[in-house]
């Protein structure tokens, strides 16, 4: 392939990508309001064209025209970095996910996913952690109690949990042998060879986790709109308020990519293309994320603490042997 | 500890998130308020209304007792008289943001002339509009309701 051809085509792909991200951050919140209404017996948005459907383009547009409101103590630069800072990693995190098998238009071999890079675990991980420095960043720059309150939990949250996080892929990466995304994919083949039935352990823990990377109930104490207004965000309007808002859905529609590559057999699937199984499977775990929410109460900050290191940590740890003696003996 | 926190896992756990998807299933309890209304009691104390004989006199004499048994002194009425000499209300206004809806004076009045209807959305963006003249409440009157069912069902309440 050309170096123009290959320019054009990771552009392309790029676009498309963030294109399909955010439109799927938009839905990603209708969504969650026509779930969570059910589960309340309410029906949720169902004004703004069929089903609601038009809801997040007028949600756009009246945050769109908020006044963009500083206020007088905030550290200025800070201030304004943090929304980026917490956007820009959610979306990094697609550069390595496949969206499908590799498909040939006009005599080019595409493949279906922006860059295979064969660290991309690793290069997820350390996007992904990336965005909590955003929430740090806002919460400590507001210059507010509430801030304050919600930058300090999430950054101690995010202690707790990252290692948790990293260890449940372990037993994954032990068996797989491999640390690029689009071989996991292929070795998971067949239904039974998903490493969610090869790592049930390891898949729960990984998703548990996963919310808690996001600041998703029941782990949203960074967030916790009845103890801290509005957490982190509190001081932000408009447009950067927005930001904080898609990327949170953009983040928790990049962990559902990861948990569907690594765990749920990626784009794998009988009948259908494999772009259509693949967001199928984000949407399935997407929908899942606002079962939780609908179920859980938050958790209190002291019982996450225990949470995180007493029970995630010594199991991810337990996974990780087990996996290594049950496939090394 | 341990054994509570693994009660909690595999059967609390299961349990609620069995509740809270049963619920996704279940029909919205939601009224879509604007368009669907709900069916009013038929007790309900809303805006009142003067109501009148069947040969379109008014009912109301100024006795006052309404404006005596109002808690939140809400009623103001001044007599006049016709030239057959009788008694009937000159001014008779009630404050609507004054009145709490208790329905002491439909209770009190000797005449059975005032009664809560059950008209319930008025509300407006000065106070002025919230003086209700007898002329307003006279034709506040439901059209459909008639006059007799009404004061049955009062005499039955009390």
């Amino acid at each position: 392939m050309s170096v123009e051809a290959f320019a054009v085509i990771t552009v392309f792909k790029v676009f498309v990508v963030i294109l399909a991200v955010l439109t799927g951050c938009a839905y990603a919140t209708w969504l969650e309001r026509k779930l969570i209404g059910h589960i309340q017996h309410r029906i949720g948005p169902n004004l703004a064209g069929p089903y609601g459907l038009l809801q997040p383009i007028a949600d756009a547009i009246k945050l769109a025209f908020k006044e963009d409101f500083v206020p007088d103590n905030v550290e200025r630069a800070a201030f304004f970095m943090a929304p980026l800072v917490a956007f820009i990693p959610a979306l990094l995190t697609f550069a390595v996910i496949p969206f499908g098998d590799n498909v040939t238009i006009l005599g080019h071999e595409i493949d279906m996913v922006i860059s295979d890079l064969n660290i991309g675990i690793l290069y997820v991980f350390a996007v992904t952690s990336l965005g909590v420095y955003g929430i740090v960043l806002a919460g400590w720059s507001s210059g507010s109690k509430y801030s304050l309150l919600g930058g300090i939990r999430s950054s101690a949250q995010m202690i707790s949990y990252e290692i948790a996080y990293g260890l449940s892929l372990v037993g994954v990466l032990l068996i797989a042998q491999t640390l690029s995304l689009k071989e996991l994919v292929a070795q998971q083949e067949s239904f039974f060879d998903w490493f969610v039935f090869r790592q049930p352990l390891g898949f729960v823990l990984f998703v548990i986790c996963a919310i808690a990377e996001t600041n998703r109930a029941p782990f949203d104490l960074p967030e916790a709109e009845s103890e801290l207004v509005a957490g982190y965000h509190t001081e932000y309007s408009s447009l950067r308020f927005a930001m904080f808002y898609i990327g949170e859905y953009a983040n928790m529609i990049a962990v559902a990519s990861v948990v569907t590559t690594i765990f749920l057999g990626g784009w794998q699937g009988p009948w259908l293309p494999p772009v259509v199984w693949f967001c199928l499977k984000v949407f399935f775990f997407m929908a899942f994320y606002v079962w939780v929410r609908g179920t859980l109460p938050r958790f209190r900050y002291d019982q996450l603490m225990n949470f995180g290191w007493k029970v995630l940590f010594p199991l991810a740890l337990l996974n990780v042997i087990l996996t290594a003696l049950w496939y090394r003996l | 500890m341990a054994f509570d926190f693994i009660k909690t896992v595999l059967l609390a756990f299961p349990k609620g998130f069995y509740t809270s998807i049963k619920h996704i299933f279940k029909k919205p309890v939601t009224i879509q308020y604007p368009k669907v209304k709900r069916p009013m009691a038929p007790r309900y104390r809303g805006k009142h209304y003067l109501e009148v004989y069947d040969d379109g006199t008014e009912r109301c004499v100024c006795c006052g007792l309404c404006a005596a048994a109002c808690p939140a002194d809400a009623i103001y009425m001044e007599p006049g008289e016709t030239e057959h000499g009788e008694r009937f209300a000159r001014i008779y206004e009630i404050n609507l943001i004054r009145c709490i809806y208790c329905g002491f004076c439909e209770e009190a009045c000797p005449e059975e002339a005032i009664f809560l209807g059950h008209e319930y959305e008025f509300s407006d963006d000065n106070r002025d509009s919230f003086i209700y003249t007898k002329e307003q409440m006279l034709a506040n009157r439901p059209k459909e309701k008639p006059f007799k069912k009404i004061i049955r069902r009062v005499r039955r309440i009390f």
